[in-house]
């Protein structure tokens, strides 16, 4: 970028990683998305899209914003990755092509709504447990407690240190932040986890017939190498539990919050679906990914350089005016299709459908089971340089 | 501008005007025509914006790709030949007169 660009766009000198815009980013978020659709950052020296509109255009844009350069702040192309690149993540067509179609071979619909029978018994069996005890902390009960059981299964690792996959999980999106105290900590802190996660991407480390063998296999069937394989299991260890985690952690947050929320959930449990949906809009549980830039573009009227950076705030637009109505509000009724909680494009999330799921049969059984569901403490929030999550949530529930 | 008829598993038919550009999934979904759900947001991932293009028109649309091939493997309608995803049907002035119908379930 020239000094002449920068004229010709806002510039603004808020730090989206500073502990003050992570506490509370909405207002924050939405300076930026008032200052204008493409926003310099004078402190990271990139540029923020904080708008629906133009987040969008940029995330179905992959030919002119890429990934490979990685999709946090660290140029790839200048900077050596703290590990190796994932091949969906951080990969451009046609690479990445093939190693979308090797894991969606696996993740289809039909495999989706075979899950739906042992989801829903598990989140019965776990809401039945909760309800008799009265009150619990929700994120370490519940919001881990269901995927670490439910999904794990479905992944097939054993259950002996998958603790592990959460600290992973955050530990990955903390490093697309810069490098700072909360990334050093995590990178001390998920050494272990780290390893455990590497090892088990190996065949022999999964259950044959789960999820996570199937990948291996399709990918090999797709032509890649035995590393790759393992590289692809990676990516749904690394992002199929702890983001699911946040997700039903931040929905229930919400609910407890909002008890004509919760009441019309609880009087119409087939709401399930689209509450948690909402849930992710509100209270986006990715905050923040990148694009690099491959050639000169204008982008809503502004010059951008090749190569440079830019700050997409999916949470940003998921509450912008002119997309949403009332966009504040948390309206469990609302039709929140097209929010890009979970990206948009070829970088869609593959494992949404999955995600859904999930949140669906944990909201229902709360929403079968319980009359009251009412906050029992202060939560405490978890400062993440990507992540908007809470670490304890102690809820009191009274059964119906 | 282009006339899309939407035309429900009961027969009752919906016609709009749709923008070029905008696709048979969002065209349904901004004008309330039902039938159609969308639930990944166009990013064929969910295959619930699954629609019967009528023959006439089938050859004039793009080709499927192998994504969108995969999910309508797992629509929970049955597949014809004639089966596209809404979300991956992209509206141009050659497509004005165009005909779908909804199948009877998308979920």
């Amino acid at each position: 970028m020239s000094v002449l660009d920068a004229a010709a766009a806002p510039v603004s000198d808020l730090d989206p990683y500073a502990e003050e815009f992570l506490r509370d980013p909405y207002p924050r978020q939405q300076q930026l998305r008032e200052a204008g659709a493409v926003v310099w950052l004078s402190r990271h020296r990139l540029w923020a899209v904080t708008r629906h509109e133009e987040v969008d255009t940029v995330l179905r844009d992959p030919q002119t914003y890429c990934s490979s350069r990685g999709v946090g702040l660290a140029d790839f192309a200048r900077e050596t990755p703290w590990r190796p690149p994932s091949l969906l993540l951080e990969a451009d067509p046609p690479q990445h092509t093939a190693a979308r179609h090797a894991i969606t071979a696996v993740l289809g619909p039909r495999t989706v709504r075979e899950m739906r029978q042992a989801f829903e018994s598990r989140a019965q069996q776990l809401v039945e447990e909760l309800v008799r005890g009265g009150s619990f902390d929700a994120i370490h009960d519940l919001a881990e407690r269901f995927p670490l059981t439910a999904m794990s299964d479905q992944i097939g690792v054993p259950q002996d240190g998958r603790e592990h996959l959460l600290v992973y999980g955050a530990l990955a999106f903390q490093a697309f932040g810069p490098r700072n105290e909360r990334t050093e900590r995590s990178l001390r802190e998920g050494e272990q986890a780290a390893a455990w996660v590497a090892e088990h991407t190996r065949l022999s480390e999964l259950r044959p017939g789960g999820l996570g063998a199937r990948i291996h296999a399709s990918a090999v069937e797709h032509g890649f190498s035995e590393q790759h394989a393992e590289l692809l299991v990676r990516s749904v260890l690394t992002a199929g539990i702890d983001t699911t985690v946040i997700a039903i952690g931040n929905a229930l947050w919400l609910l407890a919050r909002h008890p004509e929320q919760w009441a019309a959930l609880r009087d119409d449990p087939s709401l399930a679906r689209t509450a948690f949906e909402e849930g992710i809009r509100v209270e986006t549980p990715i905050q923040v990914f990148c694009r690099t830039t491959t050639r000169a573009v204008q982008l809503a009227g502004v010059p951008l350089a090749e190569g440079d950076k830019l700050l997409l705030l999916l949470a940003g637009a998921n509450r912008d005016p002119r997309r949403w109505e009332d966009p504040e509000r948390f309206e469990i009724r609302r039709s929140a299709s097209g929010h890009v909680g979970f990206g948009a494009g070829i970088h869609a999330c593959v494992g949404q459908m999955i995600a859904r799921l999930e949140g669906e049969a944990v909201l229902s059984a709360l929403a079968a089971r319980v009359q009251t569901l009412e906050p029992a403490g202060e939560p405490r929030r978890l400062i993440h340089n990507t992540l908007r999550a809470l670490s304890s949530l102690p809820l009191r529930v009274v059964a119906r | 501008m282009a006339l899309v008829t939407y035309i429900a598993a009961d027969g009752r038919a919906t016609a709009v005007e749709l923008p070029a550009g905008t696709t048979v999934k969002d065209g349904a979904l901004q004008n309330g025509v039902e039938g159609i759900i969308g639930e990944c947001g166009g990013n064929a991932m969910c295959a619930t914006c699954h629609v019967y293009v009528d023959d006439h028109w089938l050859a004039r649309l793009a080709v499927i790709e192998e994504v969108e091939d995969a999910l309508l493997d797992d629509a929970v309608s049955p597949r014809r030949h004639n089966s596209r995803l809404g979300c991956q049907i992209r509206i141009s002035d050659a497509l004005d007169g165009l005909v779908v119908r909804m199948p009877e379930a998308q979920e």
